[in-house]
């Protein structure tokens, strides 16, 4: 990843088309350095557009582009793999490695052209920036949904990403611990100064986290623009 | 009471199954993914020995590395030793019986890893070789274990393509399943016993832990 340090900083360009079975999304916007926040009905096409802009998905036209760097190029025929875009997405579900130690999940994302000693170190240290030191050792299935969430966010940040990707990270917590980790999230990225993509439901939590916000709906972008302009055109479309 | 049968048999199914372990844990991997061409048409031709009758199976292993195929002649060139009617030929017969049950098995249980994790690994910068050897390997590893477990007593099983095969040469090709054959033909009943026992409780044993091992919840 030290060959996109010039990229830090920059924007990330979203121009997407797919079509899956009866599904199109058709999407174009910006996302700046900060967190944008992805709103819209359930089928409204975020997960989709996450899943495309860290390459699980291949669109059928568009560019994915940081900066001037694409990710992916219809015309120009580029499809840069999932594991070589400096991406972190944290999934609704976490999806953390069961079968791993908390510290073995932090670890696994971090370049493996760092040394070993040195990747465990950063891997204890984000825990403990996380709050989540105590369960380094642990396994995923004796952690808290607290805990979890902050593992899966402490994996996604300890590899230093250009693009962070969070598809619901905080849905199933209650309001305190959400506030108290969308706090934390919102540090980070401010800290690391790359573009962010939140897809929530919680107004309040965009409010809170957001600096920009898309709506979507049936796959297509119905407004963009900064979070006070976005929200009221949610709340508007009921 | 002749024991060296049943130890043969026992080497055969050991070399047998590292071997069709290599192989078809490959093959269920390639398998599993869906990005496989002709996948169908591939599953159906390798496992179809669980299904074909033993003499067609060792009439096709005879044509493929029989003395006067291309194979079978170049190894005996090679080596100076022909492939079949040899223990290798024994082996060779045992990993057709065990191969379909570590594909099967393999190509099951690292389809049964949730896509999500994998994703995951992929998007933690992941190579799909990376993922598949640190994610979905260990949380598959339950099932494939059980399928080697299977293909191993599969393997020490067999009968009817090894006769083909390696013939039943006392002291070289006579595995333990040949060998209660000629002692039943030849009224020696009691002296099977011994390797009839010990089969039957390998067998069982096997399963037992095979149906334990795929029953139980993984990556905990």
């Amino acid at each position: 990843m030290g060959n996109d340090a010039r990229a830090l900083g920059d924007a990330l360009l979203v121009r997407i088309s797919l079509r899956v079975g009866d599904f199109v999304l058709d999407v174009n916007f910006d996302v700046a350095p900060g967190i944008t926040v992805l709103f819209g009905p359930s089928g409204a096409g975020k997960t989709t557009t996450l899943a495309a802009v860290a390459g699980l998905v291949a669109p059928h036209a568009g560019r994915v582009a940081l900066g001037e760097r694409p990710w992916f190029d219809a015309a120009l025929g580029v499809d840069v793999p999932p594991h070589r875009r400096p991406v972190s997405l944290v999934f609704q579900t976490l999806a953390l490695f069961p079968h791993l130690s908390a510290l073995a999940n932090v670890e696994y994302g971090i370049d493996r052209r760092v040394a070993r000693a040195e990747r465990r170190e950063r891997a204890r240290s984000m825990l403990a920036r996380m709050k989540v030191a105590h369960v380094a050792e642990r396994r995923p299935s004796t952690f808290s949904g607290g805990e979890a969430q902050r593992v899966a966010l402490a994996r996604a940040f300890a590899r230093s990403p250009r693009v962070v990707l969070l598809d619901e990270a905080f849905s199933s917590l209650d309001r305190e611990l959400r506030r108290d980790l969308a706090r934390d999230v919102r540090t980070l990225v401010d800290e690391l100064a790359v573009p962010a993509i939140l897809v929530t439901h919680h107004h309040a939590e965009a409010r809170a986290m957001g600096e920009r916000a898309v709506l979507l709906h049936h796959g297509k972008v119905v407004a963009a623009g900064s979070v006070l302009d976005v929200i009221p055109a949610l709340a508007d479309e009921g | 009471m002749e024991l060296g049968p049943l130890f043969l048999s026992f080497r055969i199914a050991a070399i047998a199954i590292a071997v069709s372990g290599v192989i078809g844990v490959t093959l269920g991997a390639l398998l599993s993914s869906r990005r496989f061409p002709a996948r169908d048409v591939f599953d159906v031709l390798v496992t179809a020995p669980m299904v074909m009758p033993p003499t067609v199976l060792g009439y096709y292993a005879l044509v493929a590395i029989g003395r006067k195929s291309a194979l079978g002649g170049l190894v005996e060139r090679v080596t100076g030793s022909p492939l079949v009617f040899t223990e290798t030929g024994a082996v060779i017969a045992a990993c057709i019986g065990a191969l379909p049950l570590v594909v099967k098995s393999s190509r099951a249980a690292l389809e049964s890893v949730d896509p999500l994790l994998v994703s995951a690994a992929r998007t933690l910068g992941a190579a799909p070789l990376r993922a598949l050897l640190t994610v979905e390997m260990p949380l598959a590893a339950q099932g494939i274990v059980a399928g080697l477990m299977l293909g191993f007593a599969r393997a020490l099983g067999d009968f009817g393509v090894t006769l083909m095969v390696a013939g039943d040469i006392p002291g070289q090709t006579q595995t333990a399943s040949l060998a209660i054959y000629d002692a039943i033909q030849s009224n020696r009943e009691h002296d099977a016993l011994v390797t009839i026992v010990v089969l039957t409780t390998v067998a069982l044993s096997l399963l037992y832990a095979a149906n334990k091992l795929t029953s139980a919840p993984h990556g905990k």
